[in-house]
């Protein structure tokens, strides 16, 4: 516990320009996992453990693709695509087996799969860590902003994720296809006596879900170990950032990941033992005060 | 679990059901002090020790295991951070027998005492939610209880594990540094608490946290604090569930990160699905079968996930039911716990 750490480092504009860019890196993957996983829940109703797993994959796919084809936007697309098609398959062929029952069996088919996948990870790829490194197209010296660096490939991962907020707010509201998910969400018979295919608007939504995962991972890769299990803390602080934001609710996913980000870049100086801790109590106090999140529409009670 | 009672009186009640209920833990009684028995007796029949072992790591997840069926079976609770009592109970055993050297019954008491302390925190604030919400809420409380025991390397000694070795001071004229005493140690306390567990499942409380679990509301409307039941029940279950812990940090002399990792809850969640949910021996019968399977896989491969993960997903996607459903089927009873 170090406050003057803190203090001196808000006295300083580059060490919060420095701060304040690495809490936007760990918001900006973490924004995409939750968006996933929060997804997913509005939509299907089930929350998907296998989550974290699926940002792994991504980052190995991602790995395997750059180091084959030595190009950057290769590896995201294998990263990205490649899970979205597993999630897709998992979800047709094991998911999809589990919505009627209970929570109990929907738990074990995905604690079933961390387990697969770790192993498959650890077979394919070997127990080891894995260091992909910054691509050669953002090997530049980085950027200056207001007396702090920031290196480009974190600008470049910062502004992708802005992007495809921004594109799945515009898919979601503006477009008849969001209206029609949403639609699903809020009441899956009615949406199907219209007429829509709820089978297969389920299948896409995690298709989507898992793409976002596969994506973070991929985007993680460069800047982050690639090793077996590195999905599941990233699996709960997703967690805690959709309870934070509110389940269901991806605007509510991206406030909450930027400040799990800036609390934990921060944190890292001023408190490093109770940065978790902290995170914790931020979840523990929305639970108690307002369960549904700081953005949700439905109730966790 | 589709077996799912409906099971809505409470024995006890009425005369007839007081009757039926002195019957039934009469009969739970004799069943527990055979078992005991068969277990006193096993090792001078079978002098292993790879068999007694076994049969103290059974002890210790037999317990656990069935202490998360209160949750899971009996009030519909899917918790899936069990594991953070079964480390918090061996934690703070391990480290009262090394800090204070109080005698192994007082810091069982007040290991029992740290995890009532802990459940109730946790509790208060996770049973009041919807199903799915409390099943990844105990999940990331357990990973907190975890990444606590990982940082606070001084206390507990990191991911290394709390080392050193437990002391084991004889009490009673007891003592478990020798194998059999030990083992009969454990075999006693894994009946005794199965025992008690029984009792309070047979209980009225048992009966009206299955009232709660069928249907809360209508419990509400009966007068029923549903949310007060929930917690009780979480409590109950965290004590054992670290009493389970305990033994294991005996048996093993130590405490280890794994104890509260999120596998250890995954594993207590499959047992309670391979034995059956709607027995109460069911979970308790799953730790079996799955530590036989543990034991075996390590035999033959490295990747034990892929082995495991693949039999999880034959049970939950095949057969969906426990093993001591199938017994009871093929026995002709329908009978749900």
């Amino acid at each position: 516990m170090d406050p003057s750490a803190l203090a001196s480092c808000f006295a300083s504009l580059s060490c919060v320009v420095t701060q304040t860019t690495s809490g936007l890196i760990i918001g900006a993957l973490l924004f995409l996992v939750a968006a996933g996983l929060t997804l997913i829940f509005g939509v299907l109703g089930v929350v998907n453990f296998t989550h974290g797993s699926f940002y792994m994959l991504g980052a190995y796919f991602a790995y395997s693709a750059y180091v084959a084809s030595g190009s950057f936007a290769l590896a995201i697309a294998a990263g990205a695509l490649g899970v979205a098609a597993f999630g897709l398959v998992f979800e047709r062929v094991f998911m999809r087996r589990v919505y009627g029952s209970d929570v109990l069996m929907q738990l074990l088919v995905c604690y079933a799969f961390i387990l697969i996948l770790d192993d498959v990870v650890k077979m394919v790829w070997g127990p080891e860590f894995k260091s992909m490194g910054v691509p050669d197209a953002f090997r530049m010296p980085p950027v200056s902003v207001a007396g702090g660096v920031v290196p480009a490939f974190y600008l470049f991962l910062i502004g992708a994720t802005a992007v495809i907020a921004l594109a799945l707010w515009v898919v979601l509201v503006k477009t008849r296809l969001g209206k029609v998910v949403r639609a699903a969400a809020i009441n899956p018979q009615m949406t199907s006596a219209l007429g829509v295919n709820t089978g297969a608007i389920y299948g896409a939504v995690f298709a989507v879900g898992s793409l976002l995962a596969g994506l973070a991972g991929a985007l993680a890769a460069p800047v982050r170990s690639v090793a077996p299990g590195m999905g599941f803390s990233i699996l709960i602080e997703s967690f805690i950032v959709t309870v934070i934001g509110g389940m269901g609710s991806v605007s509510g996913a991206l406030v909450g990941a930027l400040l799990i980000g800036l609390v934990r870049s921060f944190g890292s100086i001023g408190f490093p033992l109770f940065v978790e801790g902290i995170m914790f109590l931020a979840m523990a106090v929305i639970l108690v005060v307002k369960p549904s999140g700081l953005l949700g529409r439905e109730a966790a009670r | 679990m589709s077996a799912r009672g409906d099971a809505m009186s409470t024995p006890g009640a009425s005369p007839r059901g007081r009757v039926r209920r002195a019957a039934s833990s009469g009969r739970d009684l004799l069943v527990a002090a055979a078992g005991l028995a068969v277990l006193v007796v096993l090792p001078f029949v079978f002098s292993s020790p790879l068999l007694l072992d076994f049969m103290i790591r059974l002890a210790a997840f037999a317990i656990y295991a069935t202490s998360l069926n209160i949750l899971i079976g009996y009030g519909g609770m899917v918790s899936f951070g069990h594991g953070m009592f079964f480390g918090a109970g061996a934690y703070s055993f391990a480290l009262l027998m090394q800090k204070t050297g109080v005698s192994i019954p007082v810091a069982i008491v007040g290991s029992v005492a740290y995890c009532a302390v802990l459940a109730l925190v946790v509790g208060v604030i996770c049973v009041r939610l919807k199903e799915i919400y409390f099943s990844f809420l105990t999940l990331a409380f357990q990973m907190l209880v975890h990444s606590v025991i990982i940082s606070w390397v001084t206390l507990t000694g990191g991911d290394q594990g709390l080392t050193g070795g437990i002391p084991r001071p004889p009490f009673l004229g007891i003592d478990l540094g020798e194998p059999r005493p030990m083992y009969w140690f454990a075999a006693t306390v894994a009946v005794l608490c199965l025992l008690a567990m029984r009792h309070l499942m047979q209980s009225p409380f048992g009966y009206t946290l299955r009232m709660v679990r069928d249907n809360a509301e209508r419990a509400q409307f009966l007068g029923i604090q549903v949310a007060r039941i929930r917690l009780a029940a979480f409590v109950i279950a965290g004590c054992f569930g670290g009493i389970g812990g305990m033994l294991m940090a005996l048996f093993v002399s130590g405490a280890f990160p794994e104890f509260a990792y999120w596998t250890t809850s995954g594993e207590a969640v499959f047992m309670i699905l391979m034995g059956g949910a709607a027995r109460f021996l069911g979970p308790a019968t799953g730790a079996v079968m799955l530590l036989l399977l543990s034991d075996l896989i390590t035999r033959f491969t490295e990747f034990h996930g892929i082995v495991l993960g693949v039999t999880v997903l034959v049970f939950a996607l095949v057969f969906r039911r426990g093993v001591t459903d199938f017994i009871a089927q093929a026995l002709g009873r329908s009978r749900a716990a």
